[in-house]
């Protein structure tokens, strides 16, 4: 048996997913407290001991491969210059990259932006501004700014490339740990995150995973290799595109619901389906992410009503505005606050929902009919997601609700909204034994093993809601 | 066949200019646009072609980011005036104070003579109007004479 050993440093928990990678099958799961705060090999020892205790004894792992968002995620802030266009391409390449963002600049920066980025001490800045034989002004003026700084974090910086070796050379002789890579933007309109994208990931790997101290598990595990966030869309992609032996599941999008945050992502082109619809704006990457940082089922719960309007939702979840809001100031007291009563589980399923509705809008394009002088034009901005075959829901509300199928069905299109370029009919599942991130992690040992594994693992939703009690997973 | 030594060529000063060409406002006709857009390619120009249907802050912005030295405005369908107001003050607005613009096409609906059209235009801003039926040479000539006589007030480093 050839073994392998899949481990999300998580911010609550460190969670374990021991594969048989021969047999294609999860042997089992196990999780931990995360301790990456003060040492993050207790919790992954704990970890261990529950996988232990489930299968007797360990296996021999022959891969021990891991991902993590402990320790506040990958944060990054990301410098462009024009908001819509390199500074957007900025943000593109941080979020595909698995990061947290927690700033994003455009034009010059003030000196309170600066001071601002230095409250935010990011793990890395990503620069970019002009296009290639554009304008260098302004990522000049955003370099100098950073040297004079007391930033310590790396700065990746991906320009325009007439200015990029001296913006990188003024940044050096400053003390700062600056890379060069290519520009997000090399001509107008062209989008071009990958480099930056790995740029961010060998950063990842080679500082960052050592500056949160997720490598004092070295002996335990033979790599970090991505942030959470990052393995989940390499498992998405792996399943929409398949391997050289098996087909993927093609179009598709993953709706991620958390405490703090929810996440989409999209893999699909998602061009125009219909003849004579102009695409307006950027083009969108293939591997798309977005993240809500104003939606999280514990952190954030209130923001997701606000959202909604206050008594929008609570009609949805059965319960008064006066209810509510005593049930919102609870959660808000003890975010680790698990739903127990009947009221209770109602407002999660509602907050869980709202949130997909809502992210999902926010992923998807929209279309708008404009009139002209030759009669009314469709356009297109962002994704036509419409055709999307398959949605897979993922997180613990969704995997242990109650309710997954109509929380899911969030995401789908409305008539209400026909402006919205959502799923029209597609199957709906739910990661199960969360999955995803784990089929990312091996698929870069063995992709046919991961997509097997990644596949087994999604449970169609049916019509009818199961309400036999879901078997909690670690 | 075309001879392309035959073609008028950026020179001089106007060799390595970037250009912004798209139709502005709610305008769908795209062909003449795409032709001037194409003869400015070959006569050595980068061109950012932004099509059809473009809001006039996207020319502003393409400028910003590409460091534009000249924007080229069509429009066809009669609302140019309506479309452009305010052209050069945005411009202005975003730091590309000097950049040259240029609009052509058929700018005004009804019985204006081409005279007071161009006034109009010139008066908002505009370094140059074109009357419909303007060759590419035309403009390929407009924009070596005018990047000549920049260059020659402003000496460049």
């Amino acid at each position: 048996m050839s073994a392998a050993l899949l481990i999300d440093f998580g911010s609550t928990y460190t969670k374990l997913r021991a594969v048989d990678v021969e047999a294609r099958r999860v042997l089992a799961t196990a999780q931990g407290p995360s301790t990456v705060t003060s040492d993050v090999t207790i919790g992954l020892d704990l970890a261990l001991a529950a996988l232990e205790r489930k299968l007797g004894r360990l296996p021999k792992f022959t891969h021990r491969l891991a991902s993590s968002s402990a320790a506040g995620g990958l944060r990054m802030v990301t410098i462009g210059l024009v908001k819509e266009l390199t500074a957007e391409a900025a943000r593109q390449a941080a979020l595909g990259a698995g990061a947290k963002l927690v700033g994003a600049f455009a034009y010059r920066l003030t000196p309170s932006d600066l001071s601002a980025i230095e409250a935010l001490a990011p793990d890395i800045i990503l620069l970019a501004g002009g296009t290639d034989g554009g304008n260098a002004e302004v990522v000049r003026h955003n370099g100098a700014r950073l040297s004079a700084s007391t930033l310590q974090c790396a700065i990746i910086v991906a320009c325009n490339r007439d200015v990029a070796e001296e913006v990188v050379a003024g940044l050096s002789a400053a003390g700062k740990n600056a890379i060069l890579t290519r520009n997000v933007m090399p001509a107008f309109g062209v989008l071009e995150i990958d480099p930056a994208r790995d740029a961010i990931r060998e950063v990842f790997i080679s500082r960052i995973v050592h500056a949160k101290g997720i490598d004092r598990a070295a002996a335990q595990v033979d790599a970090v290799l991505m942030p959470t966030p990052a393995a989940v869309m390499e498992g998405a992609r792996l399943l929409s595109e398949g391997t050289a032996r098996h087909a993927g599941l093609g179009d598709l999008l993953v709706v991620d619901i958390g405490g703090a945050t929810t996440d989409v992502h999209s893999v699909a082109v998602g061009a125009p389906r219909r003849d004579g619809v102009v695409q307006y704006g950027l083009p969108e990457p293939f591997v798309k992410r977005t993240v809500e940082g104003d939606l999280g089922m514990r952190h954030n719960a209130r923001a997701i009503v606000e959202a909604a309007g206050p008594s929008v939702f609570a009609t949805r979840a059965g319960l008064t505005e006066t209810e509510l809001n005593a049930m919102l100031d609870a959660i808000e007291a003890d975010v680790e606050r698990l739903p127990s009563t009947q009221a209770e589980i109602a407002l999660d399923e509602a907050l869980a929902w709202t949130a997909v509705r809502i992210a999902v809008g926010r992923h998807a394009g929209t279309s708008e009919i404009v009139q002209t002088v030759q009669g009314p034009v469709t356009m297109q901005r962002g994704k036509d997601l419409s055709g999307v075959t398959t949605v897979i829901g993922t997180g613990g509300p969704l995997a242990h609700g109650a309710t997954p199928s109509s929380v899911l069905k969030a995401a789908l299109a409305d008539p209400a909204d026909p402006y919205s370029l959502r799923p029209l009919r597609p199957t709906l599942c739910i990661d199960a034994d969360y999955l995803l991130y784990a089929g990312g992690l091996l698929a870069a040992i063995d992709p046919d093993a991961a997509f097997e594994i990644a596949r087994t693992s999604l449970r169609p939703l049916e019509e009818r809601e199961a309400h036999e009690p879901r078997s909690q997973i670690a | 066949m075309v001879d392309n030594a035959a073609l008028p060529r950026a020179t001089g000063a106007a060799i390595n200019k970037t250009l912004i060409t798209g139709v502005i406002g709610s305008d769908t006709h795209i062909v003449g646009n795409r032709i001037l857009s194409i003869a400015l390619e070959n006569a050595g120009f980068k061109v950012i072609a932004l099509g059809a249907l473009t809001p006039a802050a996207d020319f502003i912005k393409a400028a910003i980011e590409t460091a534009a030295d000249a924007i080229l405005v069509s429009s066809l369908y009669g609302l140019g005036e309506l479309d452009c107001r305010g052209f050069r003050e945005q411009c202005i607005e975003a730091g590309l104070d000097d950049i040259l613009l240029y609009v052509g096409g058929n700018l005004v609906v009804g019985k204006r003579s081409w005279e007071e059209t161009e006034r109009t235009f010139l008066g908002m801003g505009f370094n140059r109007a074109f009357p419909p039926g303007t060759r590419t040479d035309a403009v390929i000539d407009a924009l070596n004479c005018d990047f000549a006589t920049r260059s020659a007030l402003v000496p460049s480093t």
